[in-house]
């Protein structure tokens, strides 16, 4: 079949609130906008199916403060002041039109004000994409991007991919791109994240551009064992159990490195039991998403042990991702802009997760930027936006080095293997961590090799590069980092070195680098 | 992973097959969904939650259920309250409020707001 050929001022890749968000803000800007997302736009990716809190605090000075202090710490002083301000200022903005002009219905509280601390996901995606609809952006659903474009200079100029229930191949000259694909989950069945494979930190490093943070990607979400809710706020009135039935000390919804330690070693088992009658109501009213997985194992998890697992969520709760350096968003790269989980979330996070409620202030905040800054930047281009001469830039998993033999799952098996376990990527030791990462250095040989395809073919064994990538920049950045800081903890490096308070950049593929920033890091105040 | 595509149930509008994230469903010569690629599933309830008619149920596993299972038993799902229950709670459907309205959950400190997602 022949390859759909469509132009765009602005194209954006991914379909959650960041893409959405981009998408309309360009839009909204003058720009014609191609969205794609690999599965369905309204429901695809970590958002859609979980729910989120978001980091929305009215205008107050003093709540303000404490809201950016709160993390400061935990961060371990690597996030900026400056953008911490201006997202929750855009945060405020973006919930506040959600509930006006988008009529999102909120709760009520009992002072006769909305609640506009959370969002459920599906209802919240579903309306981002009819307003996104409603501004005119052309979405293509199930078409995962599979390569970017660029022109002669070297700046980004439009996306190719494939279009899974059409079975056809597509191809968007765009005057720029806005990456907003989400983190990588490693194919780990956390709740809605299978779509998060780090494809577009692929097509960024391919194109150019750098990673920030990538050592703050070990965070494990915690679920009833078998399942995928990896809902975690309610863990906060758990009693957590070893096999033997004994409590097992220190362990909590927020502390789950003892956890990690029961599992590789047996069964851990979890009671909501200081949750008093009335907040078990409130529960379920809250999180309906949460109870699914209990009530449909026949478990009242208030008055009966269940076992749980951690199950990895990557750069999708961490903080990594394709480094920003401008105030719309852009990267290093000319023409293409990054948002949402795709990008660092360093910058109001610092090294601590992102998780809930900095994620979600982040999505919208870098999207709506993004938006307006790919508009701009296309605008700026004239005519040339989309009659640009192209070369397309998709290398490892889509045109390997020899013959196309590889198996894509035995890859992706081969990564997982060094990823997901929690005594090599949650406890983390540069014994154990040197020797996964030649693994993955040997994986990424192999595919540079043997991966590639057409098609959906192409769609499996990219995201299987894009994985090996995302490893391999993860635990050379946490060998870099020879200390303890946010969510980088080294059992070897126990200690925070008040020397290593700079962020790691990273980058490259055949050859992977870190350096630290240059620029140091502003005091907090 | 979805486990239930009720034949008896289905009204073939195709919703389960354009909304899931994974591209799992195929349509079926007959209109009804088949479930091409199981693997595929990633349990994030989606499918179900936008059945006009909850012919669909998705088991919370993430590993296929066994032959047999109350999961793939429409009659044993309807009697147990659980099939079409996702999107009840959702507030999606006629004469229900969107669960969101609802969704005032409690503090985790003293003093903090309620959770509402």
């Amino acid at each position: 079949m022949e390859t759909l050929e469509l132009t765009a001022d602005v194209f954006v890749a991914g379909g959650g609130p960041a893409a959405t968000w981009a998408a309309l803000h360009a839009a909204r800007d003058g720009a014609e906008v191609v969205l794609a997302d690999k599965g369905y736009c309204g429901t695809s990716g970590a958002t859609a199916a979980a729910g989120t809190g978001v980091w929305y605090v009215p205008p107050d000075p003093a709540a303000r403060e404490a809201a950016m202090d709160s993390r400061e710490e935990l961060g371990g002083r690597l996030a900026d002041r400056r953008w911490a301000a201006r997202v929750l200022d855009e945060t405020y903005e973006r919930v506040n039109e959600l509930a006006v002009s988008a009529r999102f219905p909120f709760p009520v509280g009992p002072d006769g004000r909305q609640l506009r601390n959370g969002l459920h996901g599906p209802e919240y995606l579903r309306r981002m994409r009819a307003l996104v609809r409603r501004a005119g952006v052309r979405i293509l659903d199930h078409s995962p991007v599979t390569e970017l474009l660029a022109d002669p200079s070297g700046a980004v100029a439009g996306a190719a991919g494939y279009q899974r229930q059409g079975r056809q191949d597509y191809r968007v000259r765009a005057g720029a791109v806005v990456l907003a694909t989400g983190g990588c989950a490693f194919l780990s069945k956390a709740l809605g994240c299978d779509v998060n494979t780090g494809d577009g930190a692929l097509f960024a490093a391919e194109a150019g551009a750098e990673l920030s943070g990538m050592e703050f990607s070990n965070a494990y979400g915690i679920a009833p064992e078998g399942t995928s809710v990896t809902k975690t706020a309610f863990y906060h009135f758990a009693t957590f159990f070893r096999a033997d039935g004994s409590v097992l000390e220190g362990a909590s919804g927020v502390r789950r490195s003892p956890i990690a330690r029961e599992l590789l070693r047996g069964k851990v088992y979890c009671r909501l039991d200081r949750a008093d009658e009335q907040s078990r109501a409130a529960m379920r009213l809250a999180q309906p998403n949460f109870f699914l997985a209990f009530d449909r194992m026949g478990v009242d998890p208030f008055t009966e042990k269940f076992p749980i697992t951690l199950i990895a969520e990557g750069t999708v709760r961490g903080t990594g991702g394709i480094r920003i350096v401008s105030d719309d968003c852009a990267t290093t790269v000319p023409g293409l802009y990054a948002a949402g989980d795709a990008a660092t979330r360093e910058l109001i996070c610092g090294g601590f997760t992102g998780g809930g409620s900095h994620n979600a202030a982040w999505a919208m905040s870098s999207g709506s930027w993004a938006g307006r800054g790919a508009a701009r930047y296309a605008r700026s281009l004239g005519s040339r936006a989309h009659n640009r001469r192209t070369l397309a830039l998709g290398e490892a998993g889509l045109r390997p080095g020899g013959r196309a033999d590889g198996d894509h799952r035995e890859v992706i098996a081969a990564i997982q293997r060094e990823v997901l376990p929690y005594d090599k990527n949650y406890l983390r030791h540069g014994n154990v961590l040197t020797p996964a990462l030649a693994s993955l250095d040997d994986v990424w040989t192999g595919l540079r090799a043997s991966l590639g395809g057409t098609g959906e073919l192409s769609v499996r064994t990219r995201q299987a590069a894009a994985m090996a990538a995302h490893a391999r920049w993860m635990y050379r950045s946490a060998l870099a980092r020879t200390e303890t800081r946010g969510m980088a903890k080294r059992l070897d490096f126990p200690a925070q070195d008040p020397g290593q308070r700079h962020r790691l950049h990273t980058g490259g593929l055949d050859t992977v680098w870190v350096r630290p920033e240059r620029t140091v890091v502003e005091a907090a105040s | 992973m979805i486990e239930l595509v009720s034949a008896e149930r289905c009204i073939a509008c195709d919703k389960c097959i354009t909304v899931c994230p994974t591209n799992v469903f195929d349509r079926g010569t007959d209109g009804i969904p088949v479930i091409s690629r199981h693997d595929d599933c990633q349990t994030c309830f989606h499918c179900e939650a936008n059945c006009p008619v909850d012919a669909l149920f998705v088991s919370p596993r993430t590993s296929p259920e066994p032959e047999g299972a109350m999961a793939k038993d429409a009659d044993l799902l309807t009697d147990g309250g659980l099939l079409g229950s996702y999107r009840e709670r959702l507030g999606w459907g006629k004469g229900r409020a969107p669960a969101p309205s609802l969704a005032i959950g409690p503090p985790l400190r003293p003093g903090a707001d309620p959770i509402t997602s």
